[in-house]
């Protein structure tokens, strides 16, 4: 019994072990290309295209960042880029937590009929959609203006995050909100008082995940954005590449660069509302 | 117990009415009327002006008889899904288990992997476009450590796709989290009477893990199938659907036609027969998982 013991807990340290160095390996592959990115953008051309390739730049220079980014405008995309993501996330946030605080709080007979159409719309591939939005944006004038990429989220904020926040909702006893109501809070200030503060990290996550992906989308500005001065930083940084080609490769990178950070930012400060949002996702279905 | 009365008072309909009105209106103007409108729009040939007159069934017959752009995009997604989707769903199961065991670390490890995800953008698939540079690039670079040549990726016609692949399955991050999300649910109780069994770590895993983690492994299936269906961006940045419409995928044929060319009855139709296949696709999945999912009740 005891060399039982003995050989099991010998196999489990070789598990271990073994665990250890495979993750490893697959860290690495998943972490050096931004690695490479930085060294990249840290290289004076020359060294950018020399074999065999150098991690640690011989030379180390700033500039990149420098001319890079005065090379196009790209004030002027990321203050719309910001435009559109601070915009964007609060019309998400404020409105996919009204719509959810209606279903998780008030009856109606059509509450479950319209639940379903809720979820039902998070398998819609949006391509069936895309071509009358497009014209329907056209009609309105929005054509090569922000308004097409901010709009949208004041109306429900996206399936997934009522949904979300719906269940968030669920998990407060209503006990606090019939007290409210008993002591003359109206509906608005139950939800705006007593439930908001409530579920305050969901909300983060809600905002966090729609920060992200508005801050990296890339189909609704390339179809709705056409003048240099509307560009978002997908865009701009696309721009970037066709005229350059990969012909200042410790350019791009550079800028490239700039462009991701502030998202690496978010998530370090907020990891784990984001691994929260996600866990979600999965026990949705 | 509280006696639960059968009608509801007109105050709550009128607040859940009230509450609920940005989606309300959002999914009529943004989602019934634009899927109503797109139906229309695949049996005319209107353009961007909104001038079009009715063709009936010509925008699909031009599909099926007349566009070889149409199969050769449809062929190249096929590619795309059927290798990256198998691929990223038991990459990021296999990690998964990994992150399963207490590790200490585990947190760097997981963060490791969601960073990839989390900044995929433009800027990441630039980073790759100069990662797979024929010349200059890592992974010939890494290849020739090895002896072996790399192929010019990107600009050869064999490599392109794989090329797209592999930087799809990089960023399996958020399935790596969902499935551990999964593994996690799973009672410690099951491993310990398994323990006690004399059950060795293979068969725990594939008679307890697995089945138990397949609703999660399902939902990461769907999910893959719809999103890797309109993988758009990736090879549009870096080939623009070359070498000669090697990675010239759907989304990017509907993109062009509504787009560049301003077809917006023929992009329709395109958009409709990829939800058609969509569709069809994860009808046939949802009927084989009553085979292989299993579900507690």
């Amino acid at each position: 019994m005891e060399a039982y013991y003995r050989s099991k807990k010998t196999t489990d340290r070789i598990t271990t072990v073994l665990s250890y160095l495979v993750l490893t390996v697959i860290a690495v592959i998943f972490i050096f290309p931004f690695i490479w990115m930085i060294s990249t953008a840290l290289k004076i051309p020359s060294e950018a295209y020399t074999l065999p390739p150098k991690i640690i730049p011989k030379t180390f220079t700033w500039n990149n960042f420098v001319e890079g980014w005065q090379y196009a405008d790209f004030t002027r995309y990321t203050l719309n880029t910001l435009t559109v993501t601070v915009l964007a996330t609060l019309g998400t946030v404020i409105s996919a937590s009204l719509v959810a605080y209606g279903f998780a709080r008030f009856k109606s007979r059509f509450n479950g009929v319209l639940f379903t159409v809720v979820l039902a719309t998070m398998m819609l591939p949006s391509q069936v959609t895309l071509v009358p939005t497009y014209l329907l944006f056209t009609k309105l004038g929005w054509l090569d203006t922000l308004m097409p990429l901010i709009v949208p989220s004041f109306f429900g904020g996206g399936a997934f995050n009522i949904f979300l926040l719906r269940q968030f909702f669920k998990t407060i006893p209503k006990d606090l909100d019939e007290a409210a109501y008993i002591d003359g809070a109206n509906a608005f200030q139950i939800y705006y008082k007593i439930l908001l503060p409530a579920i305050k990290p969901a909300l983060i996550t809600v905002g966090l995940m729609s920060v992200t992906f508005h801050w990296n989308d890339y189909m609704s500005p390339l179809i709705y954005l056409n003048s240099d001065h509307n560009f978002t930083l997908a865009i701009g940084l696309q721009f970037f590449q066709n005229s350059f080609g990969s012909s200042q490769i410790q350019m791009l990178m550079a800028v490239s660069l700039i462009t991701v950070i502030p998202v690496l930012i978010l998530f370090f400060i907020g990891q784990k509302y984001f691994v929260q949002g996600i866990t979600m996702t999965g026990i949705k279905g | 117990m509280k006696v639960q009365k059968m009608r509801i008072p007109k105050r709550e309909e009128k607040h859940f009415f009230l509450f609920t009105s940005p989606w309300l209106l959002g999914f009529l103007i943004f989602t019934l009327y634009p899927m109503v409108f797109s139906i229309i729009l695949v049996f005319t040939n209107m353009d961007m002006t909104g001038s079009g007159r009715f063709i009936g069934l010509a925008n699909l017959i031009r599909a099926f008889k007349e566009d070889t752009l149409f199969y050769r995009s449809l062929v190249n997604t096929f590619y795309f899904v059927l290798v990256s989707v198998p691929l990223s769903l038991f990459a990021a199961f296999g990690i998964a288990l990994l992150l399963n065991q207490k590790l200490k670390g585990v947190g760097f490890f997981r963060t490791s992997f969601y960073i990839p995800y989390i900044t995929s953008g433009v800027a990441v698939t630039l980073l790759w476009g100069w990662i797979f540079n024929s010349q200059f690039g890592l992974v010939n670079y890494f290849l020739s450590l090895f002896g072996i040549t790399g192929p010019s990726w990107l600009s050869d016609t064999r490599w392109a796709m794989p090329a797209i692949i592999i930087m799809g399955i990089w960023t399996i991050g958020n399935s790596i989290i969902i499935t551990l999300a999964g593994l996690q649910d799973i009672p410690e109780a099951l491993y310990e009477s398994a323990e006690i069994d004399g059950a060795s770590s293979f068969i725990k895993i594939t008679r307890i893990t697995l089945p138990l983690v397949t609703p999660t492994l399902y939902f990461n299936l769907v999910m893959g199938i719809i999103g890797g269906f309109q993988i758009f961006m990736q090879p549009y940045i870096l080939t623009e659907g070359g070498p000669s419409y090697a990675t010239y995928t759907y989304m990017m044929h509907i993109y062009n036609s509504g787009f560049k060319y301003y077809e917006m009855g023929y992009a329709s139709t395109l958009a409709w027969l990829l939800f058609i296949v969509i569709m069809i696709i994860t009808q046939i999945v949802n009927r084989t998982s009553r085979h292989w999912v299993y579900y507690d009740n």
